[in-house]
C-alpha cells in the first residue's frame, strides 16, 4: 500500500508585491494523520503556508496538491480543511451552539443531526452544557475550545491551527498543549500547527518544519531537530545553545576553543571551518583540573529546576551551563562533556546534503 | 472623590440645554397644539389630524421618506463596503463626507441650476436628441436631491460598522463552507446591522420633515409633514394645527427610534462583559 501525502507543495512561491517574497519556492509533503508544526519567527512565512492550504490566498507560483489533486483554484469553502484562528474568530452574534453548528447549517444538515454532532463536538472539548452561552460570556480557554469544536464538527481531513495558544496564559497554554496532542491522537486527523514557540513545537509535534525568511530551513522530528540542528539559526531558535567557531581536523576530531576534541561527526573536508553547538544541559561542572574546558563563572541565575550559569573561557567565548549544582560567581571551574554532546554544523549546508551526510556517517558509525 | 456640589456644577450646562432646547420647546409645541385659530382651548386639532387630508399627507410623507432611505441605503451599503477595502479609505470617505459640510440651501440651489430648463442635463438631452425634459418640480428630482443630501449620513455609520468587522470572521465563514453570498447574509450583514440602523435613523427621521427641498426642487408638488408644518405656521398662521402635526412628528420619531434600537449583541459596539 502506498500512502499518498495529504498535502504536497511543489515549488510554491508567494509574492505580495515585487519586493516582498513571503514564501520562496517551497516544496514539502505531509502525511495523513500526523501532527505537523510550522515553527519560525514572525514574518517567516509560516502563517502564509497555512492560509495557502486553507485557500484564503493563492500561490504566485507552484502547485498545492491535496490528496494528489491540484487545489490552487479551489475556493476555501470547497476545501476539506478547517481552521482554528489565532483570535478564534468566533461569531459574536451567535451563541456557542450556533457557532459550532455554523458549518453544518451551511451544508443544510437536518436539525436532529446538527444537534447530535454539535453535542458530540462540544463533549469532545469538554464544553457540555455551554450550548446556550454567548461568546462574550466565555473565557479565553473556553473560546479556544469552541473554536476547536467548530472546526472538528465538520469532520475535515486537515485541521489548521494558527498560533491558537498565544493568547492564553502560561498554565492554560501548557494544559492546552496536552489536550491538543491528545485530541489529535483521538481524532487521527492531520493537524498543522503554526507557532513561534519552540517549546510548544517540541512538545506536541510528530514533525517540525523550522522556517526562516520564506524558506524551510530544516524539517524532522522534534528530537532530530533539537539534537542535530542544521545551522546556527535552528540551533539558536530551538532551545538554548552554545555556538562557537571551530575547525574540523579530520573525521571525528574537531578543534575549537583552542583545543582538540573527539567527536562523532564525520564526512567533512579536512581543516574545514565549521560551527560547533553544545547544549547547556550537556555541560557538566567539574574541577578546573578535570574539565575539558576551563571557564570562569560570570553570572548565575536560579531557574527553578536548574541553575543557569553564564561562563567565559579565556578566548572570550561564552558558555551557557544548565546545572543542578551550584557554583561561585568569579570562580574558575571545569566543564566536562561527552563526545556525543558536540554537534558540528557545516556553514551553508542545504538540508539534502545535511541529511545525506548524517546518514552516511551514522551507518559507518554503527558498523564500528 | 468629587463633592456633590461639584457634580451639580458640572450638571448645569447639560441641564440648561435639556431644559431650554428640549423640554421647553416640546412643552410649548404640546401647549400650542391645544388651541384653535381664535385662541380657544380645543382638541379639534387632533381630531383634524385624523381626517383624510392629514392622514394622506402623513402617508405620503412616510412613503417619500421610505423611498429616500431605501435608495440611500442601496447606494450607501455597497459604497461603504467598497471604501473599507480601498487603500486610503479615510481619504475616500472624507471626500464623500466633505459636501455634507456645505450649507444645505446652497447645494439645493445648485440643483435648481443643474436640473433647470437651461441646465447642463437638459443641454445634454438636447445634444443627444432627446429634447428638453421637465426635471425640476418632479418626484424624481425631489427623491434624487434628497438621496444626494442624505448619502453621507448613511455611509458614515455603515462604513464604521464594516470597518470594525474583524476580517478573520469572514475567513472563518468561508473556511466553514460558506460562499461569498452566504457569508454576507449570515455574518457580514448581521454584524453591521447596527450601522445600518443608525444610518436609517439619521436618514428616515429628517426625511420625514424635509420642507425646503420640497419647495425648491419639488415645487411644492410633494407635501410632507415638514412642509405642512411650515405652511400652517407661516401661511395660514394656524399655530395650533402646525403644533399638532409637530406633536405627531415627534411621536413618529420616538416610534422609529424604538424600532431601530441598537441591541447589545453584535460585532460593533461590543462593550459588555470584561
Amino acid at each position: 500500500m502506498t500512502t499518498q501525502p495529504i498535502i504536497r507543495f511543489e515549488g510554491v512561491t508567494k509574492r505580495y508585491s515585487d519586493d516582498a517574497t513571503v514564501l520562496d519556492n517551497i516544496s514539502f509533503e505531509m502525511e495523513r494523520g500526523k501532527f505537523y508544526t510550522l515553527l519560525g519567527p514572525s514574518g517567516c512565512g509560516k502563517t502564509t503556508i497555512l492560509r495557502l492550504i486553507a485557500g484564503f490566498i493563492e500561490p504566485t507560483d507552484g502547485r498545492i496538491l491535496f490528496n494528489g489533486k491540484n487545489i490552487n483554484d479551489v475556493p476555501p469553502n470547497e476545501r476539506q480543511v478547517n481552521t482554528v484562528f489565532q483570535d478564534y474568530a468566533l461569531f459574536p452574534h451567535l451563541n456557542v451552539f450556533e457557532n459550532v453548528a455554523f458549518g453544518l447549517r451551511i451544508k443544510k444538515v437536518k436539525q436532529a443531526e446538527v444537534k447530535k454532532r454539535v453535542g458530540e463536538a462540544l463533549k469532545f472539548v469538554n464544553l457540555e452544557g455551554y450550548e446556550n452561552r454567548e461568546i462574550s460570556e466565555m473565557s479565553g480557554g473556553q473560546r479556544q475550545r469552541v473554536a476547536i469544536a467548530r472546526a472538528i464538527v465538520n469532520d475535515p481531513e486537515i485541521i489548521l491551527l494558527d498560533e491558537p495558544l498565544s493568547a492564553l496564559d502560561l498554565k492554560l497554554r501548557t494544559e492546552m498543549q496536552y489536550e491538543l496532542r491528545e485530541l489529535q491522537q483521538r481524532l487521527g486527523k492531520t493537524f498543522i500547527f503554526v507557532t513561534h514557540d519552540q517549546e510548544e513545537a517540541l512538545a506536541m509535534s510528530d514533525e517540525i518544519f523550522v522556517m526562516n525568511a520564506g524558506k524551510i530551513v530544516q524539517s524532522g522530528t522534534p528530537i532530530d531537530i533539537y539534537d542535530e540542528p542544521i545551522n546556527r539559526f535552528v540551533a539558536d531558535f530551538i532551545g538554548e545553545s552554545n555556538i562557537v567557531d571551530g575547525v574540523m581536523i579530520r573525521d571525528r576530531l574537531v578543534r575549537f576553543a583552542g583545543k582538540e576534541f573527539e567527536c562523532v561527526d564525520a564526512g567533512l573536508d579536512p581543516n574545514e571551518k565549521i560551527e560547533v553547538v553544545i547544549r547547556p544541559e550537556d555541560l557538566e561542572i567539574t574541577s578546573s583540573e578535570k574539565g575539558k574546558l576551563v571557564v570562569s563563572v560570570d553570572t548565575q541565575l536560579f531557574r527553578g529546576v536548574h541553575y543557569e550559569l553564564s561562563t567565559y573561557d579565556k578566548d572570550g567565548n561564552e558558555w551557557l551551563v544548565h546545572s543542578t549544582r551550584k557554583a561561585q560567581v568569579g570562580d574558575e571551574i571545569g566543564l566536562d562533556f561527552d563526545a556525543e554532546a558536540i554537534h558540528v554544523m557545516r556553514l551553508n549546508e542545504t538540508e539534502e546534503d545535511f541529511d545525506r551526510r548524517l546518514e552516511s556517517y551514522e551507518v559507518t558509525g554503527y558498523a564500528e | 472623590m468629587q463633592s456633590k456640589a461639584a457634580r451639580a456644577f458640572y450638571l448645569i450646562p447639560y441641564g440648561a440645554w435639556i431644559l431650554l432646547f428640549v423640554i421647553a420647546p416640546i412643552a410649548l409645541v404640546g401647549y400650542y397644539s391645544l388651541f384653535d385659530l381664535d385662541g380657544g382651548f380645543t382638541l379639534g386639532n387632533y381630531r383634524n389630524f385624523f381626517s383624510s387630508i392629514y392622514l394622506r399627507l402623513t402617508l405620503s410623507s412616510f412613503w417619500y421618506a421610505f423611498l429616500i432611505t431605501l435608495f440611500s441605503l442601496v447606494i450607501s451599503y455597497p459604497t461603504a463596503y467598497f471604501l473599507t477595502k480601498t487603500k486610503h479609505k479615510q481619504l475616500w470617505l472624507l471626500l464623500i463626507i466633505i459636501p455634507s459640510w456645505i450649507n444645505l440651501l446652497l447645494k439645493t440651489y445648485a440643483f435648481i441650476g443643474i436640473f433647470g430648463q437651461y441646465g447642463p442635463i437638459n443641454a445634454f438631452f438636447a445634444a443627444i436628441g432627446i429634447g428638453h425634459r421637465q426635471l425640476l418640480f418632479t418626484d424624481f428630482s425631489f427623491v434624487f436631491v434628497s438621496v444626494y443630501i442624505f448619502i453621507p449620513f448613511m455611509i458614515l455609520p455603515i462604513f464604521n460598522a464594516i470597518d470594525r468587522l474583524n476580517p478573520a470572521l469572514i475567513d472563518a465563514s468561508r473556511d466553514l463552507g460558506a460562499n461569498s453570498w452566504t457569508t454576507f447574509r449570515r455574518v457580514i450583514l448581521p454584524l453591521t446591522m447596527n450601522g445600518v440602523k443608525s444610518g436609517i435613523q439619521v436618514t428616515f427621521i429628517p426625511a420625514l420633515s424635509l420642507f425646503m427641498i420640497t419647495r425648491l426642487i419639488a415645487g411644492n408638488k410633494v407635501i410632507t409633514l415638514g412642509t405642512a408644518i411650515e405652511q400652517q405656521f407661516l401661511v395660514t398662521q394656524n399655530w395650533g394645527m402646525g403644533s399638532t402635526i409637530a406633536v405627531f412628528l415627534i411621536l413618529f420619531m420616538f416610534i422609529i427610534m424604538l424600532f431601530t434600537e441598537q441591541r447589545e449583541k453584535g460585532g460593533s459596539g461590543h462593550g459588555k462583559n470584561r
